[in-house]
């Protein structure tokens, strides 16, 4: 298979940026393609995840952060457990993540981004997950309120989800990691 | 015995049976759980997947919590277990993080509490022999595929959890429990996770349907849990899985703690059976019918 870059921006590369932000070492993997193997999500998407070490290596641009496999990604980490060279993809697709929300690229079907900063948001507000808050945000961010329409009488039916958010007493420590966390963005 | 117990969001939602049941086998056993006063939730998946110093630094405020309470954690959810447990790490292997951890926490912490999961609490604390000696029923045969999913068992390095690729810890458990627990290949496969709760669902339908697929065939008449991620997407799945597939597994799914609660002849209510989507009711015929005689 051929694979075709765009040149990255001029500056830091995108892998650089990546090996620095997730402290993984990319240059040590030599595409054997276990992690491909193994990958929960790969048959779903753009991407095994052996061709998004090549790409980086290959010195690809910010046409990755559209790659769905960033967003498809579970974070299940089959990928490192197999990895013969221990390379640790899961800090790696974090970064890819993270970067992508940062430059603002095009977010895929799913819209992972949306679900993570609607869930964290719970967590700051209440110091833990409160699930009808969090389906709420992203059910309104994505539009998809009959996506699963069926199972929310079910959910509440068997009282698996709670209608009132629990606080934790521990409300100002938890601002305060959100806060220094903020601040160290980047850092 | 006694533990900080960390009981994790899910415990007040979606895994309030897992919860339940390990407060009443625990109870039955004479662990004592201590709930952290003023827990608060450990990131999960979003926090590391938004901000590393995020990600160690909420889980790291309630093991210093633990801490002064001078005890071990103990905590359900796998999820919970895997961010707890990585916190540790980083703040042990990463001097920065320590750093950047102590800084937001106002408080320095070296990742010392252990942390421990109900199953090797039960299976390695206090004992499968100690155990058998309790139960008042048995599985008496019942065929059980052990399903372990992805965070108690990797990163092996930062989990110490069993085997990554054939863990055994839950089946001991059920052969404990005069189950027959089965050799299969998907027991540390991924459930799909989260995606479950996006619009990306229909991967978790066709990953659960893979799992209880193999389950099946490989003669599973019950399937033996310990996250509650797991749980929820192999047991509310199912009936996608039939609109999608036509396959109508009817499979039921139940945590390892409520496995064990029936052997130890708790009730129904404590161990939260009602909570679950597919009826438990051909595993509770069997523990009904096979009780042991005093």
């Amino acid at each position: 298979m051929t694979i075709r870059i765009k040149k990255g921006r001029t500056g830091q590369s995108l892998r650089d940026t990546v090996v620095q932000m997730s402290g993984v070492d990319l240059s040590a993997c030599y595409q054997c393609k276990k992690c491909s193997s193994g990958c929960t999500v790969s048959a779903h998407s753009q991407s095994p995840p052996s061709e998004i070490i090549r790409r980086l290596q290959l010195g690809a641009g910010d046409e990755l952060l559209r790659n769905d496999l960033i967003f498809t990604c579970v974070s299940c980490e089959t990928c490192y457990a197999r990895c013969p060279m221990g390379i640790d993809l899961v800090p790696v697709m974090d970064a890819l993540r993270a970067l992508a929300v940062q430059r603002k690229a095009a977010i895929p079907k799913g819209n992972v981004p949306l679900f993570n900063s609607a869930f964290l948001k719970t967590v700051h507000i209440f110091g833990r997950t409160y699930d009808l808050g969090l389906m709420a945000l992203y059910k309104i961010g994505t539009s998809s309120y009959s996506q699963d329409a069926d199972k929310i009488p079910l959910l509440i039916g068997k009282k698996k989800i709670a209608f009132l958010p629990s606080f934790s007493p521990n409300l100002k420590t938890v601002k305060r990691i959100f806060e220094i966390a903020r601040q160290n963005k980047g850092k | 015995m006694r533990y900080a117990y960390y009981p994790g969001c899910s415990s007040e939602s979606s895994a309030r049976d897992q919860h339940t049941s390990s407060i009443a086998v625990t109870r039955a056993l004479g662990i004592d759980l201590v709930e952290i006063p003023g827990w608060s939730c450990c990131g999960a998946t979003p926090a590391h997947q938004t901000d590393r110093l995020l990600a160690a630094s909420l889980p790291a405020a309630n093991l210093l919590w633990a801490r002064d309470m001078g005890l071990d954690v103990a905590v359900n959810c796998a999820a919970c277990y895997n961010r707890l447990k990585t916190a540790n790490y980083e703040v042990q292997h990463q001097p920065e993080m320590r750093k950047k951890v102590a800084a937001a926490l106002n408080r320095d912490y070296d990742g010392s509490v252990k942390v421990r999961h109900i199953v090797e609490v039960l299976l390695e604390d206090f004992g499968v022999k100690n155990l058998e000696t309790r139960l008042r029923h048995s599985l008496n045969g019942l065929k059980i595929a052990a399903y372990y999913g992805c965070l108690l068992v990797r990163p092996h390095e930062v989990t110490q959890f069993d085997d990554p690729e054939n863990p055994q810890s839950v089946d001991t458990l059920v052969t404990a429990l005069g189950g027959e627990s089965l050799d299969w290949p998907c027991k540390v496969s991924c459930c799909g996770n989260s995606l479950s709760l996006t619009t990306r669902s229909d991967m978790v339908v066709d990953f659960s349907d893979a799992i209880i697929g193999m389950a099946a065939s490989a003669g599973a008449e019950c399937i033996a849990v310990a996250c509650p991620l797991c749980q929820v997407n192999l047991d509310l799945r199912q009936s996608n899985i039939q609109k999608k597939t036509g396959r109508n597994y009817q499979m039921p799914v139940l945590y390892i703690t409520q496995l064990i609660g029936l052997c130890l002849g708790l009730s129904f209510a404590e161990l939260g059976l009602n909570k679950l989507v597919v009826s438990p009711s051909a595993v509770i015929k069997v523990v009904n019918e096979n009780s042991f005689k005093f």
